[in-house]
């Protein structure tokens, strides 16, 4: 077992881990936040997607070893049905989900992409999303969120 | 959105009330949820296609660390009271191979399970599964529909003596007569390939066992638990009484969640064994093998038509791969389109036969359109076969073929209730600008673009809404097609509504709070929709067949009503009026030419006080409506696409997709056009990037995300949506179903504008997926220009 100190949605951690312990399953079952899910087993899906230190990072294809020292945000950390984060308002105005499952990956991803990209054009979103999988929307509702976030 | 108490919402696109929990990482879906004392399985599973089994040993696998038990498929063999089900044997001789959660004797599939460790973490069940030895003696595999029914195929099912499961049969007309008849006919054979369904959330159950109350609880990833909890009673041998099935919030389905599967069995029987809360969670790649894949069919179909095109005839035959064991709707699922071979076209004659044979492969089910899919696809792409062959402009030729007369009683049998196929088709030309399109289609092969400009029609009809119970019966399928809702008032003026349906993506809550918002006159926030408990709600034959707000949307209207009519009771009653007298609009009874009136809420509150009620009735103000639907509901419409085909690459691009659909009365635009948007995607990736592929030895080579391609973003475009309406005269909303619309709709109209695209080159088909290698092959078989 390795000692980590992980900061995660402003709080600081120190737990105990498995070296092969993913970040992933650090959040999901050490932490108990769950909103950050498993869709996929290859890196393919985005479900996991989390920032690290601000940037959009797959939480399955990172270690929790790796993220010591390091700050992680997951959708738990960016805003509450009362109050939710612009992101997290544009899918829900634009019904940029359905079952939601993909969604929390998908939020992360935009809100890193428009931390880069503050005003993106609908090809640079089709692209910068490429690795997040939705099967429900076909995406054209995910692509309007988008836009909507970023003049909002 | 504002609430008042006379606010409308039928129609309204009303923002989704499921949508706070699911943005902010609050959902609950299953792998989110823990028990205490809970241990996990992880299940062995087969590498061969077909083999004997001479010797498992758990022996290491029980040793290993945090290991709590490990059984192999000969251990559980007695636990099974009865195999896992197929509730629709199609033919009163279709074989029911026996299907245990475990194999014991042979493996037919890869993936098939033949032992299951329990341990009491994830990654020490994985690691201790990984200890089973297991000697095989490896068979022959068989993967092809076809090559599975020749004479010489290894057999899957030594004592079934054959892989043909069954062959169905409907003929209408005088099929005979009109292909002997007619001056015109065509002939055309095409592979649906088979697809993984890919909802992104993977399968997962939790099983409990309360051996003191001998209770069970299955938690699943499930779109059936009430078809569940029927059915696993039956395999368990247990009173189903004693077996609750709850569906947490459930991460998609299409299809792949709307069954029985081993995994679900396994749990709850080693959750007794054991007596601690059992947890299993599929990864992906296990997924790939051990949830339901669809299609998989060699189609032939002729058409027979006058020379002006109006086709009279039509005979097709299937071959279906059905993979290794009827699943749940495993040999139904291509009959599912078994009536509409004629799609929206006045065909006075109909033939149709359909065979399924056992593969060692992966279960084939219900993977969203099931069965109507495969069905547009064949009668859109022979359409344009036949408008080729009569030197046809292909909307013309559909246009001259609609029927326009509704009701419309199909040769195959069935009755279409209403539809306006030349609307749909009228609208979708005008919006693809159909005559622009051609001339630049002529320009640019007048210019010798390397570039050739496609367009692709699929006008189409479906029998969605599964279904009238009768129906159903006649046809051999095991279940009823009802549903069910109770509504409650409650009498602080919430009102708590119980549906039979399971959602899983598809916004019930909203959709059925805004039926109930609107009938009963109470804000939309304060209905409460509860759903996916089978203790909450016993009464319910789940979501699957876009029949939820079809059947059980109704069925809550009508239980609405029931609520208003003993309301209009209560209120005469308190106004000391006649009911008649009484005038109900959105919520309120009001005395006519009086300033006298008085709402359901407070209805609610004397039912429930009960202090002065009309002698003889019951106390409470609430209604359950278990509805039958008297029809299949029939939804329509005309999709045309639009491609550009690089003929030096091979690759295609997706310029415009068009779709515009027929389906009733609509309850929520916004969710109507997400359905929408998510079917048409599904469709189109099956016409240009999936297809599960398995080696000849039974490998599958597609085996993970990395290899079958699910489309992203990146790949697709935005869609042109309108509608027409032809509102149900079958049911009181005159809504239709949605959610499959558009995956029966678009698969062919990408292909078919492939293949226009390449018609100078003379390619008449292009095989599924049309990947560059596809096209390229075409066009060399095609010819010259």
């Amino acid at each position: 077992m390795k000692t980590v100190g992980i900061t995660v949605n402003g709080e600081s951690h120190s737990a105990e881990v498995e070296p092969r312990q993913l970040l992933v399953y650090f959040l999901r079952e050490q932490l108990g936040l769950t909103g950050t899910v498993v869709g996929c087993d290859t890196s393919s899906c985005g479900s996991c997607t989390v920032l690290v230190d601000g940037e959009s990072v797959k939480s399955c294809t990172m270690l929790a070893v790796q993220a010591d020292g390091h700050e992680v945000t997951t959708i738990e950390g960016i805003g509450s049905p009362g109050d939710l984060h612009p992101v997290q308002q544009a899918f829900h105005e634009q019904h940029g989900l359905q079952c939601g499952f993909c969604t929390p990956g998908m939020v992360m991803a935009t809100i890193s992409l428009l931390e880069e990209s503050p005003s993106p054009s609908n090809e640079e979103i089709r692209h910068a999303l490429e690795g997040n999988l939705c099967r429900c929307t076909g995406y054209v509702n995910i692509v309007k969120a988008v836009k909507a976030a970023a003049t909002a | 959105m504002a609430t008042t108490e006379a606010e409308t919402y039928i129609g309204k696109p009303v923002p989704r009330k499921e949508d706070a929990k699911l943005l902010t990482g609050q959902s609950r879906f299953i792998d989110d949820m823990q028990v205490t004392g809970m241990v996990w399985a992880s299940i062995v599973r087969s590498p061969y296609a077909h083999a004997k089994i001479n010797r498992v040993d758990v022996t290491a696998a029980r040793e290993s660390e945090g290991v709590v038990a490990a059984f192999s498929g000969a251990d559980l063999a007695d636990d099974w009271a009865a195999t896992l089900p197929c509730v629709w044997l199609v033919t009163e001789d279709t074989k029911q191979p026996m299907h245990r959660p475990l194999a014991t004797d042979k493996v037919r599939y890869q993936g098939d399970g033949v032992a299951v460790v329990i341990a009491e973490s994830r990654a020490q069940a994985k690691d201790a599964a990984e200890l089973v030895e297991v000697d095989y003696e490896e068979l022959p595999a068989v993967i092809d529909p076809e090559a599975a029914l020749a004479d010489d195929a290894p057999i899957l099912h030594d004592d079934l003596g054959t892989n043909h499961c069954f062959t169905w049969k409907l003929e209408g007309g005088d099929v005979e007569g009109v292909f002997g008849s007619a001056p015109v006919t065509v002939k055309e054979r095409y592979r649906q390939q088979r697809l993984i369904p890919n909802a992104i959330e993977p399968r997962g159950v939790i099983a409990t066992y309360e051996p003191a109350l001998d209770e069970y609880t299955l938690w699943s990833a499930t779109q059936i638990p009430h078809i569940l909890r029927f059915w696993l009673a039956i395999v368990l041998g247990v009173p189903e009484a004693r077996l609750r099935v709850v569906a947490p919030d459930v991460g998609g389905g299409f299809g792949s969640k709307l069954n029985v599967y081993a995994e679900e069995a396994l749990a709850l029987v080693l959750a007794k064994r054991i007596g601690r809360p059992v947890k299993w969670t599929e990864e992906r790649s296990e997924g790939y093998l051990a949830t339901i894949h669809g299609r998989d069919q060699w189609q032939e179909m002729e058409y027979a038509a006058d020379e002006d095109g109006k086709i009279r005839g039509v005979r097709a035959k299937l071959v279906v791969g059905l993979g290794a064991y009827l699943q749940l709707v495993t040999a139904g699922t291509p009959i599912l389109g078994g009536w509409v071979y004629g799609g929206p076209y006045d065909v006075e004659a109909y033939s149709l036969e359909v065979i399924g044979a056992f593969t060692t492969a992966t279960p084939t089910d219900a993977y969203r359109g099931a069965g109507r899919p495969e069905a547009t696809f064949l009668i859109e792409r022979t359409m344009d076969a036949l408008a080729r062959k009569l030197e046809m402009d292909p909307a013309e030729l559909r246009r001259k073929n609609f029927i326009t007369e509704f009701p419309y009683t199909l040769a195959s049998g069935l009755t279409i209730d209403s539809g306006d196929f030349v609307g749909a088709l009228d609208r979708a030309l005008e919006m693809a600008g159909y005559e622009e399109l051609r001339k630049e289609q002529a320009e640019r092969r007048a210019a010798g673009d390397t570039k050739e400009l496609g367009i692709g029609f699929s006008t189409y009809t479906e029998m969605c809404g599964l279904a009238p119970s009768r129906i159903l019966g006649a046809i051999l399928y095991a279940a009823g097609g009802w549903d069910a809702a109770t509504v409650r008032c409650l009498p602080t003026g919430s009102v708590e509504v119980f549906i039979g349906t399971s959602p899983h993506g598809q916004g019930h809550v909203t959709t059925f709070s805004q039926i109930v918002a609107e009938r009963l006159g109470v804000p939309i926030d304060q209905v409460e929709v509860i759903h996916g408990d089978t203790t909450a709600m016993q009464l319910g034959l789940d979501t699957y067949g876009s029949r939820s707000l079809a059947v059980g949307g109704i069925a809550l209207y009508n239980a609405a009503e029931k609520v208003i009519a003993k309301a209009r009771d209560v209120v005469a009653h308190k106004l000391e009026v006649s009911g008649d007298d009484l005038e109900y609009d959105n919520g309120t009874f009001k005395v006519a030419g009086t300033d006298k009136a008085m709402t359901v809420r407070d209805a609610a509150l004397h039912a429930f006080t009960a202090h002065d009620l009309p002698d003889g009735m019951e106390p409470g103000l609430e209604a359950t409506f278990v509805y039958d639907p008297p029809n299949f509901s029939w939804p329509g419409g005309a999709h045309i696409c639009v491609v550009e085909v690089d003929t030096e690459t091979g690759a295609i691009d997706l310029r415009q997709y068009v779709a515009v659909d027929e389906i009733g009365n609509v309850i929520n635009p916004t969710i109507v056009d997400g359905q929408i948007h998510g079917g048409i995607t599904q469709g189109i990736a099956q016409a240009l990037w999936e297809e599960a592929i398995y080696d000849e030895d039974g490998n599958l080579t597609t085996g993970s995300m990395l290899s079958y391609l699910v489309p992203s973003a990146a790949e697709t475009i935005d869609y042109e949506l309108d509608r027409v309406n032809a509102p149900s005269p079958t049911n009181p909303l005159g809504v239709k179903g949605v959610g499959e619309t558009g995956t029966i709709a678009s698969t062919p109209a990408v292909i078919n504008a492939v293949v226009d695209a390449l018609s100078p080159y003379g390619v008449t088909d292009v095989t599924m997926p049309a990947k560059p290698e596809n096209v390229w092959r075409a066009l060399q078989e095609g010819g010259a220009k």
